[in-house]
C-alpha cells in the first residue's frame, strides 16, 4: 500500500489514554473492595518494594528478548551471585561503605561473566539461546550450591542490615511514615532509568532493537551484532547480581534457594505484559515497570481480598494471558 | 466484481472498482506499487473486507468472508511470495490440509497418486520426493499452481508470476498459462514487466489510485499507452542517458583475484569514477555472491580489494562500510531495512556513530533533518521521517535503503537487483539516481535479472557464468542475443 497517512503520533496518544483508563479502574476498584487498604501510603510503599526485585530482573530479560533472544538462567544467578557476595563479605575485612561497595562489584563481575558465558555459544555458533541459558540455569544453581553447601551464607557484617531497615533508608522509612522498605525502590528507580535510557536514547540501544526487528539487514549495515548480542546477555546477568545483591541485604544472607521459585518465570510475565514482542524487534522498559506493577498490584491485591492463595495462581495466569491477549487485539485494532 | 470500495486509515485503496473475468480468459492487472492491486485481489481471495461493492460469480451474488469462502468457491491464489512449507515435498504440500487417510493414517499412496494425476494434467515433471526447499524457484511455483488446481480453482491470480524465474521457466510457465486457459480457467495476471502482457494477456486493466482507468483488448494498447495508463502522464525514454566517463578518470575499484569456494576463483573487475558495470547471468551463476564478497557480506577467503588504489582489508560489513562501498541488496526486506522501525531509524543504521552526540545519547534532532533532507533530495513518499518502513511502497523502500547509503561517505555502490518489485516510475527514478551517482565520481556496479536493465544501464557489461566474468561487452556492442548466448555458455 502507499504510504497511509497513519499517524503514530496520534495513536500512541489513544494508546496510552487507554491503558491509563483501564489502569486507573482497576485500581480503583480494587481500593473500594479493600475498604481503601491498597491506596494507602504504606501499601503503595509495599507494593513497590515488592516489585523491585521482579522488575530489575525483567529489566535484563528485556534487552534479551528484544534482540528474540531468552534468559532463563537470571533466577539461578540471583541464587549464584547472592552466594557468592555473602562469602566475600564474610572474608574481607572491611567495614561500612567499603564494604558494600567491594561486595556488590564481586556480585556483578560474576553475573556479568554469566551473561558472558550464556552469549558466547549463541553468537560464536548461533546455539539457541533457549539452551545456552538452561544450561546455565543448571550450573549456576549447581555452583551456587557448591559454594554454599546448601545451607544459607548468613552475613557476618551489620553493614548490610542498614540498606533495609536501619540508616539511611530507614530513616527515610521513618520520615515519609510508611511501612516497607524503600531501599530496593530507590535501586528499581535508579537501574530502571539508566537502563531505559540506553535502550531509547543510544546507539546500543536502537542497535539492540534493529537487531531484533532483522539481523541480517542490521549485519550488512554494519551494526556489530555479536557484540551488541553479547552485551546483552550481560546486562541480564548484571541485573540478577543486582537482585541478588538486594536479596541478601534484605535476609542479611545469601541463600542458595533464593531466586529458584516463580522469580525468572515473573520476570518473563512482566516483560511480555509490557508489551515486549517475543519476536523481537520491540519493547521499552518504562512498558515492563507497567507490566511488573501491573502482576505486583494484583498479588497485593488478592492478599489484601484474602482470595485463596492457590487460587491466586490461577488467576495470576489468567491475567497474563488476558493482558497479552488484549494487547494483540489492541495492535490489531487500535 | 463490482463497485468495490476499501479504505485503509487515512487512505482510499479501492474505490468503485468493477472488473470482470471471462472462462479461458486471461486479465492482466496492472498499476504501480500501491496503485490497489494486491488489496483488491485480497478482498477477492477473502484476506480482506471490502466497506462496499459485491462479488459475483458464474452471475450468482456471493459473499467470500474468509480464505475457505474464497477456496469453495473456485477462487485461488498464487502469492509473489510463496505459501509451501519448505521442508515438506510436492505432493506433502500439495495435499497440505486436505491429506488423504486411511483408518485414520495418512495415506501415503493416495497422496501420491492424486499428485501425479495433477503433475500430468499440467504436463509438468516433478521430483515426488525431495523437500521444496531445494526446489528451484520455478518448480516452487509449479507446485504452487498445482496446489490451486488440486483445489479445483477456476479462477486463478497470479501475482507477478515471472519476478523470480529464469527466461527458461518464464517460457515454461507461458506455456502452462496457454493450458489453463484452454481448460476454460479464467486468470487474472499482474505483472510490472509490461513485455510479458503481448504474449499472454487478452484484456488489460489499469488501475491507478484505487480506481480503474481503462480495460481494453491486449491487442489495442500498445505499450506505452498502457505505460501512460499507469503513471498518469507520458513517461520519457525508459533509461536515461548515460554520462561518459572521462578518459582520465581513475580506477575507484579494483577487485583483483578475488576468491571465495565454491562460486568464486581468482575474480579480477575494475570500475572507474563514474562507470556503471553491470553483471548479467543467469540464477545461480554467482553474480549475487559476486557482491557479497565485495561487500564483506560473505568473507572472502583470498585476493584483494583496492579502493581508490588503496588495500582495503574486507572481512566483515563493517569493513566495507568503512572502506566506502555500499551494498543495495537484493530483498529489501529480509536484508535491506528494518521494517518496524522509522524510515528515520533505518537511513542512520549504518552511520549512527555520526549522531551521538559528546553525552552518547543519539541526537534525533540531527538524525530528523539529516533524513528530512534525504527525503527532499530522493523524493522519498512518506507523510514524515516517523513512518515506520513496512507502511511503504517497494519503491519508496528502496529509496530508504539508497539513502541509508548516501548519508556517509560512499565510493562504491553495489547495485543487486535494484528495481525488482517496484513500479515504472520508481524504476525510471531510481536509474536517474544511479547515474546520478555515477556523475558525482561514484564506482558502480550493478546486478540484475532484467536483461535490458542490464543494457540500458550499464557502461560495460559482463556475462556472468559459474562465478567468473566470462565475456565483457561495452554499452554500444552488447546485445541481448549476444549477452545471453555467453552468460548461457556452450549449452546455448
Amino acid at each position: 500500500m502507499t504510504a497511509g497517512a497513519r499517524q503514530p503520533v496520534k495513536i500512541s496518544w489513544l494508546r496510552i489514554i487507554a491503558a491509563a483508563t483501564v489502569f486507573v479502574a482497576f485500581i480503583a476498584a480494587i481500593d473500594v473492595a479493600a475498604h481503601g487498604a491498597f491506596l494507602s501510603r504504606g501499601n503503595i510503599a509495599s507494593v513497590l518494594s515488592q516489585i523491585s526485585y521482579d522488575f530489575i530482573l525483567a529489566i535484563g530479560e528485556t534487552f534479551v528478548i528484544i534482540t528474540a533472544g531468552i534468559d532463563l538462567s537470571i533466577g539461578s544467578l540471583v541464587s549464584l551471585c547472592g552466594v557468592v557476595m555473602a562469602i566475600v563479605a564474610n572474608s574481607l575485612h572491611l567495614s561500612g561503605f567499603l564494604l558494600i561497595a567491594v561486595t556488590l562489584v564481586s556480585g556483578l563481575a560474576v553475573g556479568a561473566l554469566a551473561g558472558y558465558v550464556n552469549a558466547l555459544p549463541v553468537v560464536k555458533l548461533n546455539l539457541p539461546p533457549f539452551i545456552t541459558t538452561l544450561a546455565m540455569m543448571q550450573i549456576a544453581l549447581g555452583a551456587s550450591y557448591m559454594l554454599s553447601h546448601g545451607r544459607p551464607v548468613a552475613l557476618v557484617s551489620p553493614a548490610f542490615g542498614n540498606l533495609g531497615y536501619g540508616g539511611f533508608f530507614g530513616g527515610l522509612t521513618g520520615l515519609l511514615h510508611v511501612q516497607g522498605n524503600l531501599f530496593p525502590i530507590v535501586w528499581m528507580l535508579v537501574v530502571g532509568l539508566f537502563f531505559s535510557t540506553l535502550l531509547t536514547r543510544t546507539r546500543f540501544g536502537r542497535y539492540v532493537l534493529a537487531i531484533g526487528g532483522n539481523e541480517e539487514a542490521s549485519r550488512l549495515a554494519g551494526v556489530d551484532v555479536a557484540r551488541a548480542k553479547t552485551l546483552v546477555y550481560v546486562i541480564s546477568g548484571v541485573c540478577a547480581a543486582i537482585v541478588g545483591f538486594l536479596y541478601m541485604a534484605l535476609f542479611s544472607s545469601g541463600s542458595p534457594q533464593t531466586g529458584t521459585g516463580n522469580e525468572m518465570l515473573a520476570a518473563i510475565a512482566a516483560v511480555v505484559v509490557g508489551g515486549t514482542s517475543l519476536m523481537g524487534g520491540r519493547g521499552t522498559i518504562v512498558g515492563t515497570f507497567f507490566g511488573a506493577l501491573l502482576i505486583g498490584s494484583l498479588n497485593n491485591a488478592m492478599n489484601l481480598l484474602h482470595v485463596d492463595s492457590y487460587l491466586q495462581m490461577v488467576v495470576l495466569g489468567a491475567v497474563i494471558l488476558l493482558a497479552v491477549a488484549l494487547d494483540e487485539l489492541r495492535k490489531r485494532y487500535l | 466484481m463490482r463497485g468495490i470500495a476499501k479504505a485503509f486509515p487515512g487512505v482510499q485503496a479501492l474505490a468503485d472498482v468493477s472488473l470482470s473475468l471471462g472462462g479461458g480468459e486471461v486479465l492482466a492487472l496492472v498499476g504501480e506499487n500501491g496503485a490497489g492491486k494486491s488489496t483488491l485481489m485480497r478482498i477477492l481471495a477473502g484476506g480482506l473486507a471490502a466497506d462496499a461493492g459485491e462479488i459475483l460469480i458464474d452471475g450468482k451474488r456471493v459473499v467470500i468472508d474468509a480464505p475457505r469462502t474464497a477456496e469453495r468457491l473456485g477462487v485461488g491464489m498464487i502469492y509473489q511470495e510463496f505459501n509451501l512449507v519448505p521442508q515438506l515435498t510436492a505432493v506433502e504440500n500439495l495435499v497440505l490440509g486436505d491429506e488423504p487417510t486411511r483408518r485414520g493414517f495418512l495415506d501415503t499412496s493416495a497422496a501420491l497418486e492424486r499428485a501425479r494425476r495433477i503433475f500430468e494434467e499440467l504436463r509438468i515433471a516433478m521430483p515426488p520426493d525431495v523437500p521444496v526447499a531445494r526446489l528451484s524457484v520455478g518448480q516452487q511455483q509449479l507446485v504452487e499452481i498445482a496446489k490451486v488446481l488440486s483445489k479445483r480453482a477456476r479462477i486463478i491470480v497470479m501475482d507477478e508470476p515471472t519476478a523470480a524465474l529464469t527466461e527458461n521457466e518464464i517460457e515454461r510457465l507461458f506455456a502452462l498459462v496457454e493450458r489453463l486457459k484452454a481448460a476454460g480457467k479464467g486468470i487474472v495476471y499482474i505483472s510490472h514487466r509490461l513485455e510479458e502482457l503481448a504474449r499472454i494477456a487478452d484484456r488489460v486493466t489499469i488501475l491507478r489510485d484505487g480506481r480503474v482507468i481503462e480495460t481494453r483488448a491486449e491487442r489495442a494498447f500498445p505499450e506505452d499507452e498502457i505505460v501512460a495508463a499507469m503513471v498518469g502522464r507520458q513517461l520519457d525514454a525508459h533509461y536515461p542517458a548515460l554520462p561518459p566517463i572521462a578518459q582520465s578518470a581513475p580506477v575507484v575499484l579494483d577487485v583483483r583475484s578475488l576468491s571465495r569456494p565454491p562460486q568464486i576463483d581468482g575474480l579480477n573487475l575494475q570500475v572507474r569514477a563514474g562507470e556503471i558495470v553491470g553483471l548479467a547471468g543467469l540464477i545461480g551463476a554467482g553474480r549475487t555472491e559476486i557482491l557479497r564478497a565485495i561487500a564483506g557480506a560473505d568473507v572472502p577467503r583470498g585476493g584483494e580489494i583496492l579502493i581508490d588504489g588503496r588495500v582495503a582489508r574486507i572481512r566483515s560489513p563493517i569493513d566495507a562500510i568503512g572502506a566506502g562501498i555500499a551494498f543495495i541488496t537484493e530483498d529489501r526486506k529480509a536484508q535491506g531495512l528494518v521494517l518496524g522501525m522509522s524510515v528515520r531509524e533505518n537511513v542512520t543504521l549504518a552511520h549512527l556513530a555520526q549522531y551521538v552526540n559528546r553525552d552518547l545519547m543519539i541526537d534525533r534532532a540531527r538524525e530528523a533533518r539529516t533524513t528530512q533532507r534525504m527525503i527532499d533530495e530522493l523524493d522519498i513518499r512518506t507523510p514524515s521521517t516517523e513512518q515506520l518502513v513496512k507502511n511503504l511502497s517497494g519503491g519508496t523502500q528502496q529509496k530508504v535503503v539508497l539513502a541509508k547509503w548516501l548519508i556517509g561517505t560512499v565510493r562504491v555502490l553495489l547495485f543487486d537487483e535494484p528495481t525488482r518489485g517496484i513500479d515504472v516510475a520508481a524504476k525510471a527514478e531510481i536509474y536517474a539516481l544511479m547515474v546520478g551517482l555515477a556523475q558525482r565520481g561514484s564506482a558502480i556496479v550493478m546486478v540484475s535479472s532484467e536483461l535490458p536493465e542490464v543494457l540500458g544501464m550499464a557502461h560495460r557489461i559482463f556475462a556472468v557464468r559459474g562465478g567468473a566474468l566470462v565475456r565483457s561487452f561495452a554499452h554500444d556492442e552488447a546485445t541481448p542475443d549476444a549477452v545471453m548466448l555467453a552468460a548461457a555458455g556452450a549449452a546455448a
